[in-house]
């Protein structure tokens, strides 16, 4: 744990009744892939929420970078390089796939108080922009709709728009969400690129995705952390086998 | 394949020529009630430019934008009245009223979002308008008189209708040149991030209500100076150019015309102020075979058939004229396609 980039401490918020995240401790490092896994509800989106600065959190304390972000409003985070992608799609539907990017770009390029250059010829921005499709693997589609992309195209824009900006961190809310075993293959290939330049910390409910890539894996339930080690360590955990991996089990998942 | 001459561009072409010759056809028939018309038009579709800059390209739905043609045209008629006629000293000021008014609605608005943000700009407007009203001095509900209009050190001459008219017609133009730059800029790509999503805007690094209210402020701004025109176009102000239905005309003119898209209110201005203007004489010329007597009386009801027919616009005709324009437009380029197969 020298070198942690992400360290979170007394994490908790609660929504009316419902504890979402409950006096939740973790800590990422530098260039390491960390695997959040969990039952549905458990918390894993409000967690990442908070992280991105999206909600508040009610205690606890966020450190990136050795710096305390906890105050910090979402687009000041995403400056320091801390990049979220998300569950439930979440683009420019009207733009083209292009523009989506390059406004990403464009976040990370300065100011936006720039009224009268066309800024779709402005390679300063559409370079970077093509670069990073090509990085998820969309550089085919730059020019259509983002709405006329199927659903596994649109998690690769998720993620060409979290690379765009260069991010130290990428917070990834289950990528794989919805995807054909064939389009999830091709996920986890990228994520294994991903992982040698970028330190992630990955959310998501495919177990053998998880186990394929994951450093370090941690388990949620109820909103607070029940085990946290290598993979073989989870896959061993008896506590985690009876909460969460049985049902894995008595499915067709191997872990 | 990109083509110049589709119905789009050829009806958008027209429009601009003819709004460029107009005055000529007006010194050939004579017909000065036209050159009265078509100022207004001018001026309100310059308005309509500058919410739908706001609206359609920023997605904020401000019920209050007739404030500023109020507010721009106050300014001009108050100064006029205490002795100040300059149009340099009127129009500025016109214009920093403005601006001022809508960085203070902006800063208060801007933060919510929906409902919220559509009745907060309403309630601004409304204050302004029950300003305006007990301003006794000038001349409270009943309004107040321009003694004269703006001068321009002998360079321009409002009081000719057609010099007036040129006056507007250009300033309109550069408003549309003004938005199709800052809709392309940097800034413009922010603002049409923002209506698209503004959710993902700050996650991925925007401060997006320092964007939105330069935007807001842009807009009232330019729909300012809209009101310094129509207040030498009028020759009179009064609190009622501020009511909540003006801005819903304004709304009106932007949704009917095409919202986000730049000719769109400016489509929307003209057809909305031509069928106010015509319905009525329209509706009782068709009732007149079925019942001669009541035709007059029927023309009156000119609103009940105007509203059905907004709706149908609005319904069936996503995009509203720009968007059958380029709808019509597609269809062509589809049957050339087809041909050439
Ligand atoms: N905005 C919200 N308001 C109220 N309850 C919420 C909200 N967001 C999440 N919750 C609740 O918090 C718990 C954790 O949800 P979530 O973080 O989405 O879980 P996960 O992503 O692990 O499936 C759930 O019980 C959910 O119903
Ligand atoms: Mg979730």
């Amino acid at each position: 744990m020298t070198d942690a980039l992400l360290n979170v401490e007394g994490l908790s918020k609660r929504f009316g009744g419902i504890v979402a995240t409950d006096d939740l401790s973790l800590t990422v490092a530098r260039g390491e892939l960390h695997a959040i896994i969990g039952p549905n509800g458990a918390g894993k989106t409000t967690l990442i929420a908070q992280l991105s600065g999206q909600l508040r959190c009610d205690s606890g304390r966020i450190r990136f970078a050795g710096e305390d972000i906890t105050a910090l409003p979402p687009h000041t985070r995403s400056l320091k390089g801390l990049a979220r992608s998300f569950q439930i799609t979440s683009l420019f539907l009207d733009l083209s796939v292009l523009d989506n990017v390059a406004l990403a770009v464009q976040a990370h390029a300065g100011h936006s108080f720039h009224f009268w250059r066309d800024a779709r010829t402005e390679e300063a921005l559409r370079a970077p922009a093509r670069a990073a499709l090509e990085r998820a693997g969309l550089s085919g589609r730059a020019d259509s709709p983002a709405a006329a992309l199927s659903h596994g195209e649109h998690r690769q824009l998720e993620l060409a728009m979290a690379l765009a900006g260069n991010p130290r961190m990428l917070l990834l809310d289950e990528p794989m969400a919805g995807l054909g075993p064939e389009e999830s293959a091709r996920m986890v290939a990228k994520l294994r690129a991903l992982k040698n330049d970028v330190t992630i910390l990955l959310v998501e409910h495919d177990m053998e995705a998880v186990f394929a890539l994951a450093d370090r894996i941690t388990v949620l339930v109820y909103g607070r952390v029940i085990a946290s080690g290598a993979p073989d360590e989870i896959r061993a955990n008896a506590q985690v086998r009876e909460a969460y991996l049985g049902d894995a089990d008595k499915g067709s998942v191997h872990v | 394949m990109t083509r110049a001459l589709t119905p789009r561009n050829l009806v958008t072409a027209a429009l601009l020529i003819g709004l460029a010759l107009l005055p000529l056809y007006v010194a050939l028939t004579g017909d000065r009630f036209m050159l009265t018309l078509f100022t207004r038009i001018v001026i309100l579709a310059m308005a309509a430019v500058s919410l739908n800059l706001i609206l359609g390209y920023g997605g904020m739905m401000s019920f209050g934008h007739a404030a500023y043609l109020g507010l721009g045209g106050y300014t001009v008629a108050i100064l006029s009245f205490e002795g100040v006629h300059s149009g340099f000293i009127q129009w500025p000021a016109a214009i920093a009223v403005s601006a001022l008014f809508a960085l203070a609605v902006g800063a208060l608005s801007l933060r919510t979002r929906g409902v919220y943000f559509i009745m907060i700009t309403l309630a601004f407007a409304q204050m302004a308008y029950y300003l305006a009203s007990g301003m006794a001095r000038y001349g409270g509900d009943d309004g107040l008189s321009l003694e004269a209009r703006s001068t321009f050190a002998g360079l321009v001459n409002l009081s000719n209708k057609t010099t007036f008219y040129y006056v507007c017609l250009i300033l309109l133009f550069a408003s549309i040149v003004l938005v199709w730059r800052l809709t392309n800029s940097r800034f413009g790509m922010v603002l049409q991030g923002v209506r698209s999503n503004e959710t993902r805007m700050g996650a991925i690094g925007y401060p997006t209500f320092r964007y939105k209210l330069t935007g807001f402020v842009i807009a009232g701004t330019l729909c300012g100076l809209s009101g310094a025109l129509i207040a030498n176009h009028t020759d009179f102000v009064s609190p009622s150019m501020m009511f909540w239905t003006r801005s819903g005309d304004l709304i009106v003119m932007v949704v009917l015309g095409g919202m986000g898209t730049l000719f769109g209110p400016v489509f929307g201005a003209l057809a909305l102020l031509f069928l106010e203007q015509f319905l009525p004489a329209l509706i009782s010329a068709a009732v007149r075979p079925i019942n001669p007597a009541g035709a007059a009386k029927a023309g009156e009801y000119w609103q009940l058939v105007l509203g059905p027919l907004l709706l149908f616009v609005v319904l069936f005709a996503r995009g509203g004229i720009d968007g059958m324009l380029r709808s019509l437009s597609r269809r062509g380029a589809d049957a050339e396609k087809a041909r050439h197969d």
